[in-house]
């Protein structure tokens, strides 16, 4: 399946801008789909809800120590494709996905694959916040107990602080890990649900939109924190703010309802879109 | 926006047009409110005339006449032996005593009929209260005493005002010589009120002055403990299946039409099915707590599941994405945050289930728990029963006195379902802002 997706990125590469303009209504994916060193591989996915098509064939990897991020206009799809990614929406009823969505090269929807621990690999961050109504401690340390991560409490304490310092919350929080973590701020609240889902050692993170229910302070620290989480996670985040894809990315993929529409390196997308719907979604004249 | 127009009128500013239609607005506003208002101080208005009505009828209930005699325990009456044995203490024939007793007191009285009459001012139930006393102290055998002995109903309502002294005495359930002995034991301080503490611990009874709740109570007691323990769990378990694991497809979509019918079937239904199918069927004892609660668990069933699938629904998607999403199983999901965070509502709706059952009568009169049952059930299985159903059939009764022991039934009633309902909205205020 992965030559012909390669197949026909050349095919697409091979077209020129002024073909492609003149094209606009052409939905195949315009930009190389792969990456050197792929983490997750996903190739023709299609999402149905009920009878809708959500998601049309979409290709798109995922590489290792990368922050590839998803934009477009509202209902694209967006979310969509990034939940199907830790198979979050087998929660969902009537929605079904088709294709393959690979992790370290085994198959995520295979029928004997357990979707619980592929969530504790493929760990997801919400576009609210929504820290569980229990103390800044006990949010953190749930997931390590749950999966038994560590064997005594001093091992919880230290994987509970050390994730906190790696969210950037700890020196915030460090004097009332009792408290309970939704009387933190909304940005403090983000962070806390980074550090829950880097406490078990994810090795992909999902985020969907993370900062929109953020001020413009506590969005700049959760960017900052991407960066850094970076060096040693692989990082898929949909944003409705073109700056932010600009500045926490280096590759950008564009949805536009339901399809692919380009992918590519983020300077490239925002500098020199190739696709006509790209280009006027960027510069603002659509969406 | 504010152009002048070409015809020369002044333009209306829209301003203008709000200010002008703004009187009517308030007008109707305030109309509103005092309908509301009226509504809500009709409502409250009921309520405090029923509460009025039944405190009224009912606060004397919480007495009781006693009458003082002067009594020999005669030794030869008693015990002629002299054995002291507990058998002959308490085959003794206390009324004879009593008897005595009167005939010291008013020697004048020589002629049956008066002798009669002068005896049924205490109640049937005098007796064994002396005989309780000797039981308990039998060194009181060959001494005299001052005793307070239970008054007949009659003398009770009459004492209490609520036999008219002054109505002919034909039209008057105490005759004119009763009322006069009445009066000279008043005018001696022979006669006194006292706390009633038989109808807390009694049975009920055909003599309203010896009827109580104790038996109703511990028959609700059993039947509600049995109800709450077979419908939470069951109804939570069918909430939790319903609303987080079940696919939604045309069964699970008739089962839910189905629980909401449920909740609204007639309870009397609920009543004719237990006698056919769980008395009639399985054989389950009639009248006892246990197929009492079987019914009232059918009835309160369909109310706690959609009372307990409305606090599932209550708590936020986002809580369950977030255990899901670091790795939680969906069982781990629903007991580690779904179901704390869901409790109160649950609680809440099984406090009010409870309520209901507490209330219901026409299913269990349907099973037989509308029998006499005189004694205080001490099980699942004993016949018994229950306060509404006791409210029932006092109401029923012809005496003077069961009306005010009515109304006292339903205060206790009341105040259990006042206590239940305040549970029910202390347990949401304490957990509902944890998020
Ligand atoms: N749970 C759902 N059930 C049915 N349709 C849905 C559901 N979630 C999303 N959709 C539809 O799928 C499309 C993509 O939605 P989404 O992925 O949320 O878009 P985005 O995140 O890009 O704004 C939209 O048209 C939306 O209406
Ligand atoms: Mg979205």
């Amino acid at each position: 399946m992965s030559t012909t997706v390669e197949a026909m990125g050349q095919r697409v590469g091979a077209m020129s801008a002024a073909e492609l303009s003149s094209r606009p209504d052409s939905r195949a994916t315009v930009g190389d789909v792969t990456v050197a060193n792929p983490r997750m591989v996903c190739r023709e996915v299609d999402v149905w809800y009920g009878s809708k098509q959500a998601i049309k064939g979409v290709s798109l990897d995922i590489g290792k120590n990368e922050v590839v991020s998803m934009i477009g206009p509202s209902g694209c799809g967006k979310s969509t494709f990034l939940r199907c990614l830790n198979r979050m929406n087998d929660t969902i009823d009537g929605c079904r996905v088709e294709g393959s969505i690979q992790l370290d090269g085994q198959d995520i929807y295979d029928k004997g694959l357990d979707p619980v621990p592929l969530r504790a690999q493929v760990g997801m961050v919400f576009q609210k916040p929504n820290p569980f109504p229990k103390s800044i401690y006990e949010n953190v340390a749930y997931g390590p107990r749950i999966h038994g991560l560590t064997n005594n409490k001093a091992e919880l304490d230290a994987l509970v602080e050390a994730s906190l310092r790696k969210a950037g919350l700890w020196n915030e929080v460090k004097d009332r890990l009792d408290q309970p973590g939704t009387g933190l701020s909304g940005g403090q609240q983000q962070r806390l649900c980074i550090a829950r889902t880097i406490a078990v050692s994810p090795e992909v993170i999902l985020m969907d939109e993370p900062c929109s229910a953020l001020d413009p302070i506590a969005t700049a620290i959760v960017e900052e924190l991407i960066d850094e989480l970076r060096a040693n996670y692989s990082i898929a985040i949909v944003t409705h703010s073109m700056q932010q894809a600009a500045r926490v990315s280096q590759r950008t993929a564009y949805f536009h309802m339901g399809d692919l529409i380009e992918v590519g390196e983020t300077n490239e997308i925002f500098t020199n879109p190739r696709h006509k719907l790209t280009e006027d979604y960027i510069t603002g004249r659509f969406g | 926006m504010n152009k002048p127009s070409s015809a020369g009128a002044p333009p209306r500013r829209a301003i203008d047009i709000v200010n002008a239609s703004l009187k009517r607005r308030y007008a109707r506003e305030r109309r509103f409110r005092l309908i509301g208002l009226t509504a809500v101080v009709m409502g409250l208005l009921f309520v405090a005339l029923l509460f009025a009505d039944i405190i009224g009828k009912g606060h004397t209930a919480f007495q009781q006449t006693y009458i003082q005699l002067p009594l020999t325990f005669d030794a030869g009456l008693i015990d002629p032996k002299g054995t002291r044995d507990p058998e002959t203490l308490r085959s003794a024939n206390y009324n004879a005593l009593i008897r005595a007793a009167l005939r010291d007191v008013y020697p004048d009285v020589t002629e049956r009929r008066d002798i009669r009459a002068l005896g049924s001012m205490f109640s049937v139930g005098a007796p064994s209260q002396l005989r309780d006393r000797i039981l308990a102290n039998p060194d009181l055998i060959g001494t005299t005493q001052e005793v307070w002995l239970l008054a007949d109903d009659d003398i009770d309502m009459l004492i209490k005002g609520y036999i008219d002294r002054d109505l002919p005495e034909s039209e008057r359930r105490v005759k004119d010589r009763t009322v006069e002995w009445v009066e000279r034991l008043e005018a001696e301080g022979r006669i006194e009120k006292r706390f009633n503490t038989i109808f807390f611990t009694h049975g009920t009874s055909r003599e309203p002055e010896l009827a109580g709740i104790a038996g109703a109570l511990m028959g609700t007691f059993y039947t509600l403990v049995l109800t709450l323990l077979l419908s939470f769990p069951i109804g939570v378990g069918a909430a939790v299946y319903l609303e987080e694991f079940a696919p939604r497809n045309r069964w699970t979509d008739l089962i839910e039409v189905n629980i909401n019918n449920l909740a609204a079937v007639p309870s009397v239904i609920f009543g004719l099915l237990g006698l056919a199918v769980f008395i009639g069927l399985f054989g389950v004892p009639r009248s006892t707590p246990l197929v009492a609660s079987l019914v009232l668990s059918l009835m309160t069933l369909p109310i706690m599941i959609i009372a307990s699938r409305a606090a599932l629904k209550s708590v936020p998607p986002s809580i369950r994405e977030a255990a899901l999403g670091v790795g939680a199983s969906p069982l781990q999901t629903q007991f580690h945050h779904v179901l704390p965070l869901a409790m109160p509502g649950m609680l809440t709706g099984a406090i009010i289930g409870m309520a209901h059952a507490l209330g219901e009568t026409a299913p269990l009169l349907m099973i037989g728990m509308i029998a006499f049952i005189v004694d205080i059930p001490s099980g699942f299985t004993d016949a018994a029963t229950v306060l509404p159903v006791q409210i029932f059939l006092w109401a029923d009764s012809p005496e003077r006195a069961f009306v005010e022991r009515t109304s006292a039934a339903i205060m206790v009633l009341l105040a259990f379902l006042i206590l239940m309902n305040l549970a029910a909205v202390l347990l949401r205020r304490r957990f509902e802002r944890r998020w």
